[in-house]
């Protein structure tokens, strides 16, 4: 790897850090600065002003913003999420339980619907024009432009309701084994499967028919090559970078995205706990969420745009 | 990305499609056009009975043509007066998005230096906040309410259209008529509204579009959540969550609302993209 290379990527690295501030920073002014008074507000117009004045005293609210920016922010650092406002417990402690139940969602639906997706995506855009691809672009649409609930809601009429293949609502807390395990997973996994091989998908195929349509490839056409060479040599490591983003993009929505459908099969994940979290107003809690997913989020996004300078070989040697 | 590549011998196949595309395109206009109607005018349309029917969960029958919800409520009254909010808050909050997005996009192509870099940077920053954690998140410091949703949704899509508005007011900017308007002395606010604002309106109103059914599809999601319009008002997304009930047993009163603002959102697209003459372009 060159210096230049390392270069490029050491600043990518740097802009991912630098944008995680400023979005802790924009996390703690909505939370914790323009809602006004958290004393107040935490204790009703009823609490006496000494209460008040008690409480500010214990939340810090008496420094100045940036004083508690950076406190806030320093305790984030080390992994100190605060209280929550609602249960006993601290907020790491109730991440610790849940976090575990959401990446193993995310990583089966991962494994399902990426390989997928990358498969369906370049045979569209291989064939395009002919009945796969309008078919599978009309399905792709219409998953697409609908909320993820009435995906999951379809889901379950069809495989749980008339199918009568799988449970409709379920999540089994004490899974011994492996077939409990699968039934389990199935609704959440085939729901979010569905969603996120019908963006990959689009965005692999876009990205390949507009590698197809460039002059380079008439001209390795003309040179009598076909097939699987033309697809997989020539145009697919040119749309490396997008599908990348894409992928990085489904991820990242799996991530968050899920929040619907952990609550609509009742799944014990992170989203869920976000959901109940920010209905119960429990703000330190709803604080770690945010921060756990954004970072999350900001990780994909820049392992998608290093994959995208790494398969990029003219940035691999300066100019 | 350019908007058709000129190649003679596919000539006659683009033609073809967008005929095809012209129907299914009419399609989504009726369909949205009728949404909008039923959204202005649909509650003066219902009769006044609909509410306190006596069977809960009742199927569809002529009394009520769509069955009654979880509290015997008339699901067709329902969804006609749930329009209001799906539609109507989701175009309020499109509408804003789309229109600071633009008017904050012009003036960074007008203005240029910093105060562009500064403004790019800054609304860049709002899109690594995944779109539905912005929403929780400002449902959870300020509560569920329509003013609270329709500027959150606006927040949220801002960037968006910002970013195209800037791309198009940039080009439009660097045209001869503009630096003869400037040679001309008029000033930044001329440029904006006369010069750049006419020829950028037309690829945003696709924008608007597909904007729409994104906001559509959050206050949805939101709403089913129980973080959205709250009761005694509903949108549709909350009257899926009311009733999911009766999703085991295939009950119409969650298919319907589904239905609807699958109905809505799919036409959009349809509308779109016959409009914008491409397919694959929505996302």
């Amino acid at each position: 790897m060159s210096a230049f290379l390392l270069r490029l990527v050491a600043r990518r690295v740097g802009l991912a850090l630098l944008s995680l501030l400023l979005v802790s920073a924009m996390v703690f002014a909505i939370t914790a600065v323009l809602p006004g008074d958290a004393a107040t507000e935490q204790l009703g117009q009823d609490a006496t002003p000494e209460a008040v004045a008690a409480l500010r005293e214990q939340l810090g609210l008496g420094q100045s913003v940036p004083v508690r920016y950076a406190h806030w922010l320093g305790r984030l650092v080390q992994g100190d999420f605060g209280r929550s406002m609602v249960s006993d417990a601290t907020v790491s402690e109730l991440l610790s339980s849940r976090l575990p139940n959401s990446l193993r969602l995310a990583a089966v639906t991962a494994a399902i619907s990426i390989p997928l997706a990358l498969v369906l995506g370049i045979l569209a855009a291989v064939r395009r024009g002919s009945w796969f691809d309008r078919a599978v672009s009309m399905g792709t649409v219409a998953i697409v432009s609908v909320p993820e609930f009435l995906v999951a809601t379809i889901a379950v009429l069809v495989f749980a309701v008339h199918l009568r293949w799988l449970p409709a609502l379920s999540y089994a807390s004490d899974i011994s084994s492996l077939g409990q395990m699968l039934r389990a997973f199935a609704m959440p996994v085939l729901t979010l499967c569905c969603v996120t091989v019908a963006q990959m998908l689009r965005m692999t195929r876009a990205a390949l028919i507009d590698q197809l349509e460039a002059p380079y490839i008439e001209m390795v056409r003309l040179k009598g090559a076909t097939g699987a060479r033309l697809v997989l040599a020539h145009a697919l490591p040119n749309a490396i970078g997008p599908i990348a983003n894409a992928v990085a993009l489904s991820m990242s929505y799996l991530l968050g995205g899920v929040i619907v459908v952990e609550t609509i099969f009742n799944y014990p994940g992170v989203s869920k706990l976000m959901v109940d979290g920010v209905a119960q107003r429990d703000i330190p809690l709803v604080q770690a969420c945010t921060m756990i997913f954004c970072a999350g989020y900001l990780v994909l996004v820049m392992l998608a745009d290093l994959c995208g300078i790494l398969a990029n070989p003219r940035l691999r040697h300066r100019r | 990305m350019p908007a058709i590549d000129v190649k003679p011998a596919a000539a006659p196949k683009p033609r073809r499609r967008t005929r095809r595309l012209g129907a299914l395109g009419l399609l989504g206009i009726a369909i949205l056009a009728g949404w909008l109607l039923v959204a202005l005018i649909g509650p003066w349309l219902l009769s006044g009975d609909a509410i306190g029917a006596a069977q809960v969960f009742a199927p569809a029958s002529s009394a009520h043509w769509l069955g009654t919800d979880y509290l015997g409520r008339d699901m067709l009254a329902r969804i006609v007066l749930g329009a209001r909010y799906t539609v109507g808050v989701a175009l309020l909050s499109t509408v804003l998005a789309c229109g600071t997005g633009i008017l904050l996009a012009m003036f960074a192509a007008a203005s240029g230096g910093w105060i562009d870099a500064v403004l790019s940077r800054a609304l860049d920053t709002l899109t690594s906040v995944p779109s539905k954690m912005l929403a929780l998140l400002m449902v959870a410091a300020f509560g569920a309410s329509v003013p609270v949703l329709v500027t959150t949704a606006a927040v949220i899509y801002v960037p968006g259209a910002y970013r195209i508005a800037r791309a198009l007011a940039v080009n439009i900017y660097a045209m001869d008529y503009v630096a003869v308007a400037c040679a001309r002395g008029e000033g930044r606010l001329y440029l904006m509204v006369r010069e750049i604002l006419p020829n950028i309106v037309g690829p945003m109103l696709v924008d608007l579009g597909l904007r729409f059914v994104y906001v559509v599809l959050l206050l949805a999601s939101m709403s089913f959540l129980g973080l959205g319009v709250q009761p005694p008002a509903a949108d549709w997304g909350t009257l899926v969550r009311e009733n999911i009930g009766v999703l085991a047993d295939g009950g119409v009163a969650v298919i319907a609302p589904a239905l609807a603002i699958a109905s809505l959102t799919i036409a959009v697209n349809l509308a779109i993209d016959s409009l914008a003459g491409r397919r694959g372009r929505a996302r």
